[in-house]
């Protein structure tokens, strides 16, 4: 990546993330150490590693929802470095709106909005009119072939594999400069798994910095420009 | 998580800022050493159960109580921030009409249900001056809409009204004087289940459309998720635990709030 | 007039010192309700207490008592007043408006303009205009203070929402000089006109309430209202039928069971008054009933 400029994206060192449970006396769940990373834009890094090995908890932490025990997150946020592991709430929430992304499997959507409307929400929270941001909307929602005539409707009646497309509908719409992806591709056919590719093609020419949590090997090698194993990160912990 | 980031606005002044909040009833703390700052737009849930101190903390930032210890500032709309108990009456009754809400838990306590729906929603305008009949009618009426009240209802009194009705013209009732604060105890508290969705997904939109900043008073995490930016847990009084609503309900620290959160049902 | 067990006008002079100061007082802050303590009178409340007290304490030897109950003389209850203050304080007493001195009324301001040195007595039964909506006293008494009146308009708003006007037509709130909202007592809105810039004073007591608030002469009294829904004054569309009087407040008499009715002035002094100068109406008791021609 020797192309690429050098001012990361994100840019995260020695960061430690530990459970203490104590609900059950106490017990202290180490998950990941010493986790050291920096994305680049334009460039979609994949972390790889078995199940459990923490690669969704570094998702977490790289978004602020989880809270780091120590290290740095950095994140070039509005032209300066913010360390989210000790940000404000304020600043977490400034970061999100403006610079991070994140596509989860899950979508967690408010009963009775449509599905155009939940899609288009992140447009409009950030200023864009609501016609505008209602046909862009429409244009993916197209895209990830969602058939018009459920776009009224809200998406906690669809199928699983449909609210997924809504949710990456709604992750993928925004203009932000970094994507956070957790498993974006699961339970998707195989045209879908293409547009979604696809999307991150897209978005990569756009000079956004994704990181990606990918199971299926072959999406991992059409999308992965380097992978990251979290391995070494979790014995460290 | 991440559905809640709207309508933050980059302000780098708070509305409200509490310093080192007490209250003592005798020998009994109620609450303890409170401090925090609220910005323009953000919305606040302080979560705790029964007795935890929330209700009290919310009369103390709402200038209802006067606090044992500490001191509440607000900034007013002249940009100037004041400390609450420096206010004159006439200053807190008239932050009170027109730039706070307070949405009480039941209904009765923040209506007046003898008089019709349209003179609730209209009293403040006319209180803060209005005196055209015609306008004030149409701005009730348009606030009935926006609250998914026929509008129909318009000259019904709220007792004729369901209980979702109601919390729906009281939260009509608060904003109509587009405040910049809005307090909410137990919002949808005593509401069924189906009801409660209606009248959070209604709140979660007007607050992120008025760029409302709120202090939610819930025991009910759904609740604190679904609107609010931020968390405050309470117990025996005190904060323990503060910080991003989804990082505090998906990370919880400590073990109350671990307690608190693993005692949901799953949706 | 022979009652020597009584002090001159009934009360002892302590009270009416207590009254008097009360009644100073709200001379001194214009439509301000003051507090006094009321006493048992020797009639029930309802029937004029607190205008009686007033009268009481500020009537002298030399004053001229008129007594009214909604614009009438010689109702039982302005009878009854009036005799008991003919023989508790020996005072003259009048039927008409232009001789007294003091007129103690119920329900009705007289259609005679008012002069200085008059004093007009209102007997008040619920002094608090935000009684309607506000039921604690503690609450109304804070929004006096504070001069928050948005309730009067809700009261206002509610007969326009039901009736399509302001529906309110007696005891029509009122903004004294500017300050306070005041009850005029259950006097019909036709008579609000009067009470702005009147040469008279206006005190009215409320004996169960144990309130006195005043109008001092020439102060400022407006109905209050809506911008497209002004204040009107009412009045039935007919002239007197004893007098044809077109310009005062009528009552409604039914006249048989058949539903006959006629209007006629509920000022009676008024009514004969003009009478008396030869003004006919339809239905007029004068031995020669004839119609106006031209």
């Amino acid at each position: 990546m020797t192309d690429k400029p050098m001012t990361a994206m994100i840019d995260i060192s020695r960061a430690k993330k530990t459970f203490t449970m104590h609900l059950q006396g106490g017990v202290e769940l180490p998950v990941v150490g010493g986790v050291t990373f920096q994305v680049q834009p334009g460039e979609c890094v994949v972390l790889s590693g078995p199940s459990g090995a923490g690669k969704s908890s570094i998702l977490k932490m790289i978004f602020g929802n989880y809270r780091c025990d120590g290290g740095r997150i950095g994140i070039r946020h509005q032209g300066a470095l913010v360390d989210l592991a000790s940000a404000e709430p304020r600043q977490i929430l400034s970061v999100r709106r403006a610079t991070i992304g994140y596509v989860s499997q899950f979508l967690r959507a408010v009963p009775r909005v449509a599905t155009i409307d939940v899609v288009a929400e992140p447009l409009i929270s950030n200023g864009m009119a609501r016609p505008e941001a209602q046909a862009r909307a429409g244009q993916l929602l197209r895209r990830l072939n969602i058939p018009e005539r459920l776009w009224a409707l809200p998406p906690s009646t669809f199928s699983g594999g449909e609210q997924q497309r809504v949710n990456i509908a709604r992750g993928f719409i925004s203009d932000l400069p970094i994507l956070l992806l957790d498993e974006p591709t699961a339970s998707l056919d195989a045209a879908n798994r293409a547009v979604v590719v696809e999307l991150i093609e897209q978005k990569k020419r756009a000079d956004v910095a994704m990181v990606a949590i990918v199971h299926d090997d072959e999406i991992r090698h059409l999308i992965a420009d380097r992978i990251v194993d979290v391995t070494s990160f979790a014995s460290a912990a | 998580m991440a559905d809640n980031t709207t309508a933050v606005q980059d302000n780098d002044q708070p509305l409200m800022q509490a310093e080192g909040l007490g209250k003592n009833y005798g020998r009994l703390s109620a609450c303890r050493d409170v401090s925090f700052a609220l910005y323009p737009g953000e919305v606040l849930a302080i979560v705790g159960e029964s007795g935890s101190g929330k209700s009290t903390l919310l009369q103390l930032l709402s200038a209802q109580l006067a606090p044992s210890a500490g001191k509440v500032s607000y900034r007013m709309r002249d940009g100037v921030m004041r400390d609450l108990a420096a206010l004159g009456e006439a200053e807190r009754r008239f932050l009170f009409r027109t730039d706070w809400g307070y949405v009480h838990q039941d209904p009765v306590l923040g209506l007046r249900m003898a008089v019709s729906a349209g003179a609730n929603v209209g009293e403040r305008l006319m209180a803060v001056g209005w005196n055209h009949y015609g306008r004030i009618r149409d701005t009730a009426t348009s606030w009935l809409e926006r609250v998914e009240i026929d509008v129909e209802r318009i000259d019904d009194a709220p007792r004729t009204y369901s209980g979702g009705m109601r919390q729906r013209l009281q939260i009509a009732r608060n904003l109509v004087t587009e405040p910049r604060l809005v307090f909410m105890d137990e919002p949808t508290g005593g509401l069924d289940v189906s009801v409660q969705a209606r009248l959070l997904d209604l709140m979660r939109n007007l607050v992120s459309e008025l760029g409302l900043a709120a202090i939610i008073v819930t025991h009910d995490l759904a609740v604190a998720r679904l609107l609010s930016h931020r968390v405050m847990v309470m117990k025996g009084g005190r904060v323990i635990e503060t910080g991003l609503t989804d990082q505090v309900l998906d990370d919880p620290r400590e073990p109350y709030t671990q307690l608190l959160v693993s005692s949901i049902l799953p949706a | 007039m022979n009652a020597p067990v009584y002090n001159f006008a009934y009360l002892d002079e302590q009270t009416k010192r207590m009254i008097r100061r009360a009644i100073l007082k709200g001379i001194a802050i214009p439509g301000y309700q003051v507090p006094f303590a009321s006493r048992e009178m020797p009639m029930p409340y309802g029937w004029g207490t607190g205008g009686v007290q007033v009268t009481a304490a500020i009537l002298g030897p030399d004053d001229v008592l008129k007594v009214i109950d909604q614009g009438s003389d010689d109702t039982t209850n302005a009878i009854s007043i009036r005799k008991f203050f003919a023989r508790t304080a020996g005072v003259a007493t009048t039927t008409a408006t232009a001789d007294a001195t003091v007129i103690q009324t119920r329900h009705r301001i007289p259609e005679a303009p008012l002069h200085g040195g008059q004093v007009l007595v209102y007997q008040v039964p619920i002094p608090e205009p935000l009684r309607f909506l506000e039921p604690r006293e503690t609450e109304t008494r804070r929004m006096h203070a504070l001069g928050e009146y948005g309730l009067m308009h809700v009261k206002l708003y509610e007969d326009i929402a039901r009736f399509g006007h302001i529906a309110t037509s007696y005891a029509y709130p009122v903004k004294v000089n500017a300050r306070y909202v005041m009850d005029p007592s259950p006097t019909p809105k036709f008579d609000n006109p009067k009470m702005d810039n009147c040469p008279a004073l206006q005190l009215f007591g409320a004996g169960r309430e144990k309130r006195i608030y005043a109008i001092p002469p020439y102060t400022s009294v407006v109905s209050l209202d809506f911008e497209d829904h002004p204040f009107t004054r009412y009045r039935f569309d007919a002239p007197c039928a004893l007098c044809g009087a077109g310009d005062s407040y009528l009552d409604e008499i039914v006249t048989d069971d058949q539903g006959s009715r006629m209007f006629v002035c509920s000022d009676t002094d008024y009514c004969e008054g003009r009478q008396a100068e030869g003004h006919r109406g339809s239905e007029s008791a004068a031995p020669h009933k004839e119609r106006p021609h031209g």
